[in-house]
């Protein structure tokens, strides 16, 4: 607790400005468009869960993004982040270096995912969703659960965490959708061969691009497996107070407006009206191109989508 | 001596111009004008005007220093009372607050209480004197103090704490303080330096300020009381915005009030080169009456947007300040009464491509005394648009609620408190939209006050 009062300082507002209190300590590139930075933020490594997200601002008027906890370390008051590079703001994060600092980083925010009392769980990941997926297995495996890990990539060439997933899978598949790596195909379908040889999975959570998810849902359907999914809409401020993460659930024929900020990022798979969150995703998709191409040519070709969790 | 019948007039920025730009509409009077408004105080003995005011400025008090030209003077008067002066004299609802009571204005119009307290505040800032040593000394009690939010009832509460010698901690959940002032309030309504002056005064007497940190996540109310504060203030404001849930609310282009102001006021979204991104298109219509609705129809037309304000009431039942709504009006802002929306359309992409709405006719009050709106059958209408800003009101922030064991709350999510501002846990007050649901910055800059009384006696006997 003594750590805790020290820490924070007495600041003038008008001196906040050009204050940087967040320092990065490392910085990895995970393949050419994922870079995985650990970030210091000891209150938020204090009370950490997986499948809690942070905000953080890398600038003085920078955008707010969400951006999901890979890993903390509460002895050491680090938390890591693994982001995409798909926009504006993730281009100039990307350019900070170990010793650099970012400007506001806050959380943990949103509810932990739910760990406890599952004994067969299927974690299944899509591109850089795997670095949200990671914390999940890992203590679903501490927990002692049997964890089957099923994570899908582009390419070969983009494939992250491969050694971070064996460690704590008992079975793990990685599938890439040219063949470059692993199988060819898609997570549906490995996914689709477990449940057909009767794997008995009381919880599948998945987490990566919205039409994955909604697909995997689709596969889960037919034999009644309970799925979690993990849900990224753009959002400000991620604690309830802009409304610009809503999402519309299902529930016993009703309509109803829920937060992802507040009241997720992780909802019933059966509930979530993935078209909707899928449009409302392209929101910015145009202004967010301007500002690639404004600021690095390299960026000009990229993505199509706002994924930044 | 004769009366003086009509205020001063304060001087504005020409419709035509400001609406194409951020910069502060009501330009404040200047020294000789505002002597001459103070002149027209009769220095009543009974003072009417102060039971107007929820933060209760000594306000006969401070006109007469501003009538004999020593506004140092009439500036320490306010400060006495509110620590926000700036942020009042622009923004709180005088007309039906201290100057509703003025006694010039039951034949006469009313003084111009809110624009003297305005131009004193003002006055003080821009001498940029050196407020670290103007602050008096106090004694510290070594009492401990957190105070959550820092919007107009946090600061408030904050400013007469550390006043009286206690160590006041100020969380914050987002990057600048100011809350309401700061996300909510527009640039051309309220100047973010003003709030930072504001803010940077409390800081220089001692106070402390804690930004990006939530509580009820990076921190709990129980890891506050285990750093060793005696009382929690919970000020944590009315941030969760309401919708419609009609068909069509989550389009692209269809924006809570909350996120479109945030978007332009707090993360700079107006300004050239801001990284937010924003788009309204080429029409927005707003929906709601409240003064967020006109401040965000205002926000709009500066983006280049044609906009339409449509409300389910008449014009004499819009709860807006009469000075916005005039100002809304000036910069062409449109309105449509009696007019309330059933559903939104989309394009063949998903964004909004129109409002249909129905006409309504006013019937007996309802519950809050105001003409109940009905709908008239048969009357709907389609208004195209680019986007729709919901701006319906706001209920209080969910997270104290939902992290907090032993707190009572109401059906609307307020915290249940006693006059006092106490809640039902020890040590634990609240006050502010916490408690009320969006209300005014004065009545939240009021509670502020109340609970920091509150705790004074509490802890210091």
């Amino acid at each position: 607790m003594k750590i805790l009062i020290e820490y924070f300082d007495c600041q003038k507002v008008s001196g906040l400005r050009g204050r940087r209190m967040y320092r990065i300590v490392a910085k990895e590139e995970l393949n050419s468009s994922v870079t995985k930075i650990v970030v210091e933020a000891p209150l938020v490594a204090r009370k950490a869960e997986p499948g809690q997200f942070i905000i953080l601002r890398v600038d003085d008027d920078g955008e707010r993004i969400p951006l999901t906890i890979a890993d903390y370390d509460r002895e050491k008051g680090t938390v890591t982040i693994i982001f995409q590079i798909v926009g504006a703001t993730t281009n100039i994060l990307n350019q900070k270096q170990v010793g650099e600092s970012i400007k506001d980083f806050v959380g943990p925010l949103g509810k932990e995912a739910e760990t406890n009392g599952y004994k067969n769980v299927c974690i299944v990941g899509g591109g850089v969703g795997c670095a949200i997926a990671l914390p999940i297995a890992k203590k679903f495996h501490e927990l002692g659960a049997k964890v089957t890990s099923i994570v899908g990539f582009r390419s070969k060439d983009i494939v992250i965490l491969e050694e971070d997933f064996k460690k704590c899978s008992d079975k793990l598949f990685v599938l890439t959708d040219d063949g470059t790596y692993g199988t060819k195909g898609n997570v549906t379908a490995p996914l689709k061969d477990c449940l057909d040889q009767g794997e008995k999975f009381d919880l599948v959570i998945t987490i990566g691009p919205l039409i994955m998810m909604k697909f995997v849902v689709l596969t889960c359907k037919p034999y009644g497996v309970p799925v979690t999914v993990s849900m990224n809409p753009i959002m400000i401020d991620g604690t309830g107070m802009c409304g610009g993460c809503r999402l519309t659930l299902l529930q016993d024929g009703e309509r109803v407006t829920k937060f992802a900020c507040v009241d997720g990022p992780d909802f019933n798979g059966y509930e979530i009206d993935f078209d909707e969150a899928m449009s409302r995703g392209r929101m910015y998709q145009e202004q967010d191109r301007h500002a690639n191409t404004g600021s690095c040519n390299l960026f000009s070709a990229d993505k199509d989508n706002k994924s930044e969790r | 001596m004769a009366f003086i019948a009509k205020m001063n007039s304060m001087p504005t920025l020409d419709a035509s111009v400001r609406s194409k730009n951020f910069k502060e509409v009501a330009l404040g009077y200047s020294a000789n004008v505002a002597i001459e408004e103070a002149k027209r105080c009769l220095n009543c003995k009974n003072k009417p005007c102060v039971t107007g005011c929820p933060a209760n400025i000594d306000i006969p008090g401070f006109i007469s220093h501003v009538k004999n030209n020593d506004f140092d003077k009439a500036f320490e008067v306010i400060s006495q009372s509110s620590c926000l002066p700036a942020v009042c004299g622009r923004v709180c609802p005088q007309e039906s607050q201290c100057e509703s009571k003025c006694t010039m204005g039951v034949k006469f119009e009313p003084v111009g209480i809110g624009r003297l307290e305005r131009f004193v505040a003002d006055y003080h800032n821009s001498k940029d004197s050196d407020n670290e040593q103007k602050a008096k000394q106090v004694q510290p009690n070594g009492i401990k103090i957190a105070i959550i939010g820092s919007g107009p009832s946090g600061l408030s509460c904050a400013g007469d704490l550390v006043r009286e010698g206690f160590e006041v901690s100020i969380y914050e959940a987002l990057h600048l303080p100011g809350g309401v002032l700061s996300y909510g309030i527009p640039e051309f309504r309220l100047p973010k330096r003003i709030i930072r002056k504001e803010v940077d005064a409390l800081i220089s007497q001692g106070v402390k300020l804690k930004t990006n940190v939530v509580i009820g996540k990076t921190l709990d109310i129980d890891d506050l009381f285990e750093m060793g504060y005696k009382a929690i203030y919970v000020s944590t404001g009315a941030g969760l915005p309401k919708f419609m849930n009609i068909p069509g609310e989550s389009l692209k282009g269809v924006y809570s009030a909350n996120e479109f102001l945030t978007r332009v006021n707090l993360m700079k979204a107006y300004k050239e080169g801001s990284f937010t991104p924003i788009s309204t298109g080429e029409k927005t219509v707003v929906v709601g009456g409240g003064n967020v609705a006109i401040d965000a129809a205002r926000c709009a037309i500066r983006l280049g947007s044609k906009v339409t304000v449509v409300y389910r009431r008449t014009e004499k039942e819009l709860p807006a300040r009469l000075e916005e709504i005039e100002h809304a009006k000036e910069e062409g802002i449109e309105f449509m009464f009696l007019t309330n929306p059933i559903e939104i359309k989309s394009d063949e992409n998903g964004f909004v491509d129109s409002i249909v709405c129905r006409q309504m006719k006013l019937s007996e009050p309802d519950e809050s005394g105001r003409a109940r709106p009905v709908e008239v059958a048969g009357s709907e209408f389609e208004i195209k648009t680019h986007s729709v800003i919901m701006a319906l009101g706001t209920s209080p922030n969910p997270l104290i609620r939902k992290t907090t064991k032993g707190i009572k709350f109401n059906m609307h999510g307020g915290i249940v408190v006693d006059d006092n501002g106490k809640t039902s846990r020890e040590g634990i007050y609240a006050g502010g939209d916490a408690v009320t649901g969006s209300a005014t910055v004065i009545s939240a800059l009021g509670a502020g006050k109340r609970v920091a009384k509150a705790i004074m006696e509490s802890l210091t006997k």
